[in-house]
């Protein structure tokens, strides 16, 4: 028991009721909203230590002990990328400050943002079935609010396609819930992993498991993407930002836990599946970020197509790539935000999404244009950046198992995703400055200082590695032997 | 009763579908709001309609009803309930914007919109 664990859930919860009543005192709510970002990251350090001293942290709600009550459990994967998304989350709150006009932020911004970091953290927190649901929906009701914040023909239309392919698969959540509940007579993850492991996983719990599939994919992004790249470009840069980085990573998330800690015994059947998609994923989005000339659908593309290639890792599902798919997600996750920032300013400066009307920005803001070039080598790869390590565990571990197709398809994916990004950098800054817009400049100097610490971040993360990857281990541990989750979850 | 419950839950899911298929914003908000009907159904049938008295102990009784899938379905309506209102007030406020509920106009117009730019 330890009741940190809950705190990751509770301070954005907390703070978003706070500004609702704050909503008209913009500086307020500003500074408290930053601050409580700020200290989730600290939240998440310190629950990091704990499990990295003392193992996996439990908290059992109201005092119910599993399976009966809802448990929430802080293992190592899922703390680091409580970790990740509350960094990314406080960069793209700074960002904000100059990024999305006063009228957004008059109308709750803030506190929708903090209610979906809630939903994202008690996703990656919760030990329960039915719990993630009720995680999922409050991250995506606070989503639909947010993308259709501003309220413009472009943003109605893609908020109604995405609300409606999301309430579809959330129906489809329900489902499988009831027939696991069905067929198990419980909810809760862990147990569900042992009475599965004992009764076997029979054809009908197959079927249920390619049904949860569905849904989570759905939410990923994985080969039922089709709604993403039109309605991740909609709203303005921090919030794309937001949902580029944090959302389809949720998805993914709960498809890895799932499929490592319940659905592990028919892997001829559901990993193959999984495999497929991902490798179809990886052609499609691959594909889709070349050909697009807009640049919030180059990214919306770049999005699908690196969970494709973490989809991968768990297709092979051995310790390395496993290993490889945490580092990547954290890398991802980071990588992804800050892309989107930059694409957001980029945009500014130019006043256009379209790479082919842009032009010769690198003359009026260098740094814009080398830090969006960090940013694409480290989406592709190149060594001393955070890319690297990630990927290449993956493609090791397929290697192993002996998985060519699969690596080749995670090489093939790196070149297309240079083409698509390096396209970007070459057509928005170089050449001639089509319209030069030195008044806008001050205002995105600020824009870039707060996607700089993002920038850190992945150069660090690259080039010590070394020092990081036991954390990365231990989270790989879990994956590949459920029995540490089971232990750690009723162990009292 | 189990069988009735069954066959009730298919012509929800399949009256909820058709009417997602349509083309009318209306029609389509009515046809999620079925299906999760369908799918709180699903719920109650899963757990075994049985008779029994509420899960409460020393009442002398032997018999209990679990409880637990009409939490589930407590919560789920909740949710849904929500989701349904706000997916309405959007549809109203897309109607007004876009001066439309057919989804087909919807997207030609956008890409009459897009040929244009390009």
């Amino acid at each position: 028991m330890n009741n940190w664990v809950v705190a990751p859930l509770l301070i954005p919860l907390f703070t978003a009721v706070l500004l609702i009543f704050l909503h008209n005192k913009l500086k307020l709510q500003r500074w408290i909203s930053l601050l409580s970002s700020l200290l989730n990251v600290a939240v998440a350090i310190f629950l990091m230590v704990q499990v990295r001293t003392t193992g996996i942290q439990t908290l059992n709600m109201s005092g119910w002990a599993p399976p009966y009550g809802i448990v929430l459990v802080a293992d190592m994967f899922a703390v680091l990328l409580v970790l990740a998304a509350s960094i990314v989350t406080a960069c793209c709150l700074w960002y904000s400050f100059r990024g999305i006009d006063e009228e957004r932020e008059r109308h709750y911004f803030y506190s929708l943002v903090h209610f979906m970091i809630a939903g994202v953290n008690g996703s990656f927190l919760t030990g329960d079935l039915f719990n993630l649901f009720v995680c999922f929906e409050l991250m995506l009701m606070s989503s639909y609010a947010l993308i259709v914040l501003g309220g413009t023909k472009r943003q109605f239309r893609e908020t109604l396609h995405y609300i409606l392919i999301n309430v579809l698969s959330s129906t489809l959540f329900v489902a499988s819930v009831a027939y696991l509940y069905g067929a198990t007579g419980t909810l809760n993850l862990a147990h569900l992993s042992m009475r599965i492991a004992e009764s076997g996983q029979t054809g009908p719990i197959t079927v249920v498991s390619a049904l949860l599939l569905v849904v989570f994919s759905v939410k990923a992004g994985l080969f039922l993407f089709f709604w993403l790249p039109g309605s991740y470009g909609a709203p303005p840069a921090a919030i794309s930002a937001l949902f580029g980085a944090l959302l389809t990573k949720v998805g993914m998330y709960a498809l890895i836990r799932t499929f490592t800690l319940i659905f592990y015994h028919e892997v001829q059947v559901t990993h193959m599946l999984i495999g497929t998609m991902a490798v179809a994923t990886i052609i499609l989005g691959g594909f889709g970020a070349v050909s697009q000339t807009n640049v919030n659908r180059i990214l919306g593309y770049n999005v699908i197509a690196s969970i494709g290639f973490i989809s991968l890792a768990l297709a092979v599902s051995n310790e390395d790539a496993l290993k490889g798919a945490v580092f990547y997600l954290v890398h991802d996750m980071i990588v992804k935000a800050l892309l989107f920032l930059l694409a957001g300013i980029l945009v500014a400066e130019t006043g256009t999404e379209r790479i082919n009307r842009m032009g010769g920005v690198l003359s009026h803001s260098p740094l814009l244009g080398w830090m969006f070039l960090i940013a694409s080598l480290a989406v592709v790869g190149i060594p001393p950046l955070s890319g690297f390590p990630g990927k290449l565990l993956i493609i090791q571990g397929s290697l192993e198992n002996g998985q060519y197709i699969v690596a080749a398809a995670g090489v093939l994916l790196t070149l297309m995703l240079l083409y698509s990004l390096i396209k970007i950098f070459i057509l928005g800054f170089w050449g001639k400055a089509r319209r030069p817009r030195e008044a806008h400049w001050k205002q995105s100097r600020k824009l870039l200082l707060a996607s700089a610490p993002l920038m850190m971040l992945i150069i660090l993360l690259g080039v010590f590695a070394e020092p990081v990857m036991p954390y990365m281990q231990r989270a790989a541990d879990i994956l590949t032997d459920p029995s540490i989750y089971i232990q750690a979850v009723f162990k009292e | 009763m189990e069988v009735v419950v069954a066959v009730i839950v298919g012509v929800l899911f399949a009256v909820g579908i058709y009417l997602i298929l349509t083309q009318d914003l209306l029609r389509i908000v009515l046809g999620t709001s079925l299906l999760t009907h369908a799918v709180h159904l699903l719920l109650m049938a899963m757990s075994m309609l049985k008779t029994g008295a509420a899960p409460l102990l020393g009442r002398g009784k032997e018999e209990f009803v679990d409880p637990l899938p009409q939490a589930l379905i407590l919560t789920s309506i909740v949710i849904n309930f929500g989701i349904t209102a706000f997916f309405l007030v959007l549809s109203y406020r897309a109607y007004q914007k876009l001066d439309t509920t057919d989804m087909d106009r919807m997207r030609s117009e956008s890409s009459k919109h897009r040929g244009r730019r390009r």
